[in-house]
């Protein structure tokens, strides 16, 4: 019983990793209707250059607050240059475009900073807690995402940024309308979803550690977490994002080691989505013919 | 009159293509034979995803299972029960087929992002199952096999007869997808992919038809893989995980995804843009890869032959006499882009 | 009075289409001017064209500036209201959400806005905080009338206020409208299918049938004309 309850927090702190990248997944996906495959490496790359201005000598929270800002105006900047120009073509060369851009992130990265697996300082004490069921570095990670989780919804229920941001991915002629310029809003949430991705980067670094291929597991697992809890939903994003976690580990503990982990991990997913297709908070969408 | 005209000049055209494509392998090395061999692999593979996802809509991360299917297949049979290269086809191409099928009827379930990420838990999947079996996969080390011996009368090498079968395969592949996408089955697919409601309620079962979409698909990507096993004489299980279901799929997308000619289009970006990559940059050539994707799509974002395609038969229709009105039905369809 | 909204020789194209074929159109200001014809006459295009959702030629005058080479958004932060086909309520948003953005253009605190609102209607008051989806079909284009005049615009462009309605909710919507313009000092350019209704209240009358202007005039010469009273009036 022990394992299992320690197994299971384990798992809400490896899912609340996955919920902070499955809401940016979330939060691309109901403004274009595009997954973006690059959002992994993209928090891969923030949290790289975290790494840098840690051993810059920075002290970890403003390096981690410089990020943020560096990572927010760099999702910007590619919806602006690299999303842009393909933005009225086909899903699919949408798609093809983030996978390029997630080959040419994951190269870059390893050009620039080795393929050197690095260690990354967490801010967080590696304590147990409540009689080992936790550690205090568990507690900082769901803290942090906390957080930040607090902060996106109330940016986006009491701001108006946020307000024409949401009108914008739900019905852009009509938001242009009203005046709002629906290709700034698209560029915000570009800019908040990668400012998302480098926290979930840089609170995954210490215990993944840091390499150029750091988070392909972690946007495979954010990706079925955010569908599982429905594409188009943030809350099933979060929820989604921290069944998989727990999901994961035990299925690591209790049914079968490493090889097959992922396979099964994924089986039970898709069953679930058997019986609901459009994930757990998922809408279907009604349409008119 | 004049349809007999024009039918006469494409065969002509088409003969004469035909002839190139096989002199080719003879004008070039022998590594260049057996890389235009994978690309031709490839072309099938892809191929395969454009009857998938661009005539009937339904996306799939995943078509690099399959075709480890079909290499596993060849090479069981081959390495196992020593049946001879060529008769290892057609039992991939049926397993292939039956394995799509199977995929298909669930698969019927879920549309859009669900669908790929079913399909993206099969990529994922599939190294780590074929690793699992070793008995029968060979596990990690993959199985080895013997090079395929051409027949002697010929005096041509190896690498230029395997040429030679792959392009009997890929003309054969094409011709059954042409009719099957230019015919009944064809419309059938496109009307469910633009207008799932309307086609359902004009009688077409939806059901059946995405289900067996599936099943060419995987039959033309499990042919191939089975080509590859013969041609590359080895199978492992690195070589079949997700990267080469990406692959397929920026393939299908820089060719032309609901085109048959842009296959070819995409087994050339496939086996050569890495390469050449590789050639300009030691230090980060899959920069440079994923640089290519992003410049071709921008360029063409409905794929090279899915954007030259309609420029060139409008023009074609300025140099020809005008067709009858209902012929421009074939060129819509071709024209027609995920 | 010189008009607020001059077009001149207005051509709009739908791909390679050209749908509309050289419109001319004024609306006075102050004044409302009504847009009379068939279904896939042009109507909803030029509202469009306008606004500049559609590829045009020709002049678009608002107030003496040119519009044609501007953006949406940036004709809408001119002034000018549209209240699209459809009504184009952001259905998963609260109705006063969908208020709030009405007055995106005047940035900061529509709060005094929303109360004249609440003050017309009445209705939406109770429904504050319900999602504007749930709301019913005149209710919803009670609401998207609102949400346009929370830009105190100069200009409203209303695309077929009436469309799906029953014949009561449309007396009283039109009421609405004919309150808005005298009380707001808004200029109002209607597109109507429902024509007897929309030239008893309008000033200034255009018939488009297929893509160009076949007849004009004052609203009350329009009614009295033979071809307009045959074809569109009933009688």
């Amino acid at each position: 019983m022990h394992q299992f309850l320690q197994q299971t927090f384990s798992g809400l702190s490896a899912g609340a990793i996955y919920a902070s990248l499955a809401l940016a997944l979330v939060m691309i996906y109901r403004a274009t209707d595009l997954v973006n495959f690059a959002q992994g490496e993209m928090a891969m790359f923030s949290t790289y250059i975290a790494w840098t201005l840690i051993n810059a000598g920075l002290p970890f929270w403003i390096a981690f607050l410089i990020t943020l800002a560096v990572s927010f105006v760099a999702g910007m900047a590619i919806e602006r240059v690299v999303i842009r120009p393909v933005e009225n073509a086909p899903i699919l060369a949408t798609v093809v475009v983030t996978i390029g851009l997630l080959l040419i992130l994951n190269s870059l990265a390893g050009w620039i900073f080795t393929y050197t697996v690095q260690d990354f300082p967490s801010p967080f004490p590696d304590r147990p807690v409540f009689g080992a069921l936790m550690t205090t570095r568990d507690l900082g990670v769901i803290g942090v995402t906390l957080v930040m989780l607090i902060l996106l919804f109330a940016f986006f229920r009491f701001t108006t940024t946020g307000l024409a941001m949401r009108a914008a991915a739900q019905n852009p002629e009509s938001a242009r309308l009203c005046g709002i310029r629906v290709g700034r809003m698209l560029a915000i949430g570009w800019g908040l979803a990668a400012a998302i991705g480098a926290t979930a980067g840089v609170m995954v670094a210490p215990l993944l550690f840091l390499d150029p291929n750091m988070m392909g597991g972690v946007l495979i697992y954010a990706f079925a977490g955010a569908l599982l809890g429905g594409i188009t939903s943030p809350v099933g994003a979060v929820v989604g994002g921290l069944i998989v976690g727990v999901t994961e580990n035990l299925v690591g503990t209790y049914l079968i080691a490493s090889q097959l982990k992922l396979t099964v991990a994924f089986v039970l997913i898709i069953m679930v989505l058997v019986v609901r297709p459009n994930g757990l908070f998922g809408t279907t969408i009604v349409r008119r013919v | 009159m004049t349809k007999d005209f024009t039918a006469a000049w494409r065969l002509i055209g088409a003969a004469v293509l035909i002839a190139l494509a096989a002199a080719l392998p003879f004008a070039v090395s022998t590594y260049h034979a057996f890389q235009l061999t994978l690309v031709m692999i490839y072309a099938i593979a892809v191929l395969g995803l454009n009857i998938l996802t661009g005539y009937n809509g339904q996306i799939s991360l995943g078509h690099g299972g399959f075709f480890a299917a079909g290499a596993y297949t060849a090479a069981i049979l081959m390495h196992r029960y020593g049946v001879p290269y060529w008769a290892t086809v057609p039992p991939a191409a049926l397993i292939c087929f039956v394995l799509g099928v199977l995929f298909g009827l669930p698969a019927l379930r879920f549309e859009g992002p669900y669908l790929a990420l079913v399909t993206l838990a099969m990529a994922l999947a599939t190294p780590q199952l074929l690793k699992y079996f070793d008995t029968w996969t060979g596990g990690q080390q993959g199985i080895n096999l013997l090079k395929p011996v051409p027949p002697h009368w010929l005096g041509i090498d190896r690498d230029r007869w395997l040429y030679l079968v792959v392009l009997a395969v890929l003309l054969v592949a094409m011709r059954v997808a042409a009719n099957i996408l230019h015919g009944r089955t064809g419309r059938a697919l496109v009307a469910i992919r633009d207008h799932p409601i309307a086609a359902a309620a004009m009688g077409i079962n939806t059901a059946r038809y995405k289900t067996l979409a599936f099943g060419i698909s995987t039959l033309f990507t499990g042919v191939a893989g089975a080509l590859s096993a013969i041609v590359i004489s080895y199978v492992s299980p690195e070589g079949y995980g997700l990267f080469l279901s990406l692959s397929f799929l920026v393939g299908s997308a820089v060719g032309g995804i609901a085109t048959i000619g842009g296959a070819i289009v995409g087994g050339l970006f496939i086996e050569f843009v890495p390469n050449f990559a590789n050639d300009i940059s030691d230090a980060a050539p899959w920069a440079l890869y994923g640089l290519a994707m992003l410049l071709f799509m921008y360029a063409m974002p409905r794929g090279v032959v899915g954007s030259l395609g309609p420029w060139f038969a409008r023009s074609m229709q300025r140099i020809r006499p005008r067709r009858a009105a209902f012929d421009d039905s074939e060129e819509q369809l071709k024209g027609r882009t995920l | 009075m010189a008009p607020i909204l001059e077009l001149r020789g207005l051509k709009a194209y739908y791909g390679q289409s050209e749908v509309l074929h050289g419109i001319d159109i004024a609306v006075e200001e102050g004044g409302m001017t009504v847009l009379l014809g068939a279904n896939g006459a042009g109507k909803t295009t030029t509202l469009r064209a306008i606004c500049g959702m559609v590829r045009s030629e020709g002049e678009i005058l608002f107030t003496g500036q040119r519009l044609d080479r501007r953006t949406t958004e940036q004709i809408a932060a001119l002034g000018i209201a549209h209240v699209p086909e459809g009504r184009g309520t952001f259905i998963g948003l609260t109705v006063e959400e969908n208020l709030r953005l009405g007055a995106y253009t005047r940035g900061g605190h529509p709060y005094d806005g929303m109360a004249r609102m609440y003050g017309y209607f009445p209705i939406l008051a109770t429904r504050r905080r319900q999602q504007a989806g749930t709301l019913s079909g005149g209710e919803q284009q009670i609401l998207a009338i609102a949400r346009a005049l929370m830009m105190a615009p100069r200009l409203l462009l209303l695309d077929e206020p009436s469309f799906g309605l029953a014949p009561r909710i449309v007396e009283d919507i039109f009421a609405i409208v004919e309150r808005i313009r005298r009380d707001e000092r808004v200029s109002v350019l209607l597109v109507e299918q429902n024509a007897s209704l929309a030239l008893e209240l309008a000033d200034q009358a255009y018939l488009i049938e297929t893509g160009s202007v076949v007849a004009s005039g004052s609203a009350k010469a329009l009614a009295e004309n033979p071809q307009v009273r045959r074809s569109y009036l009933g009688y």
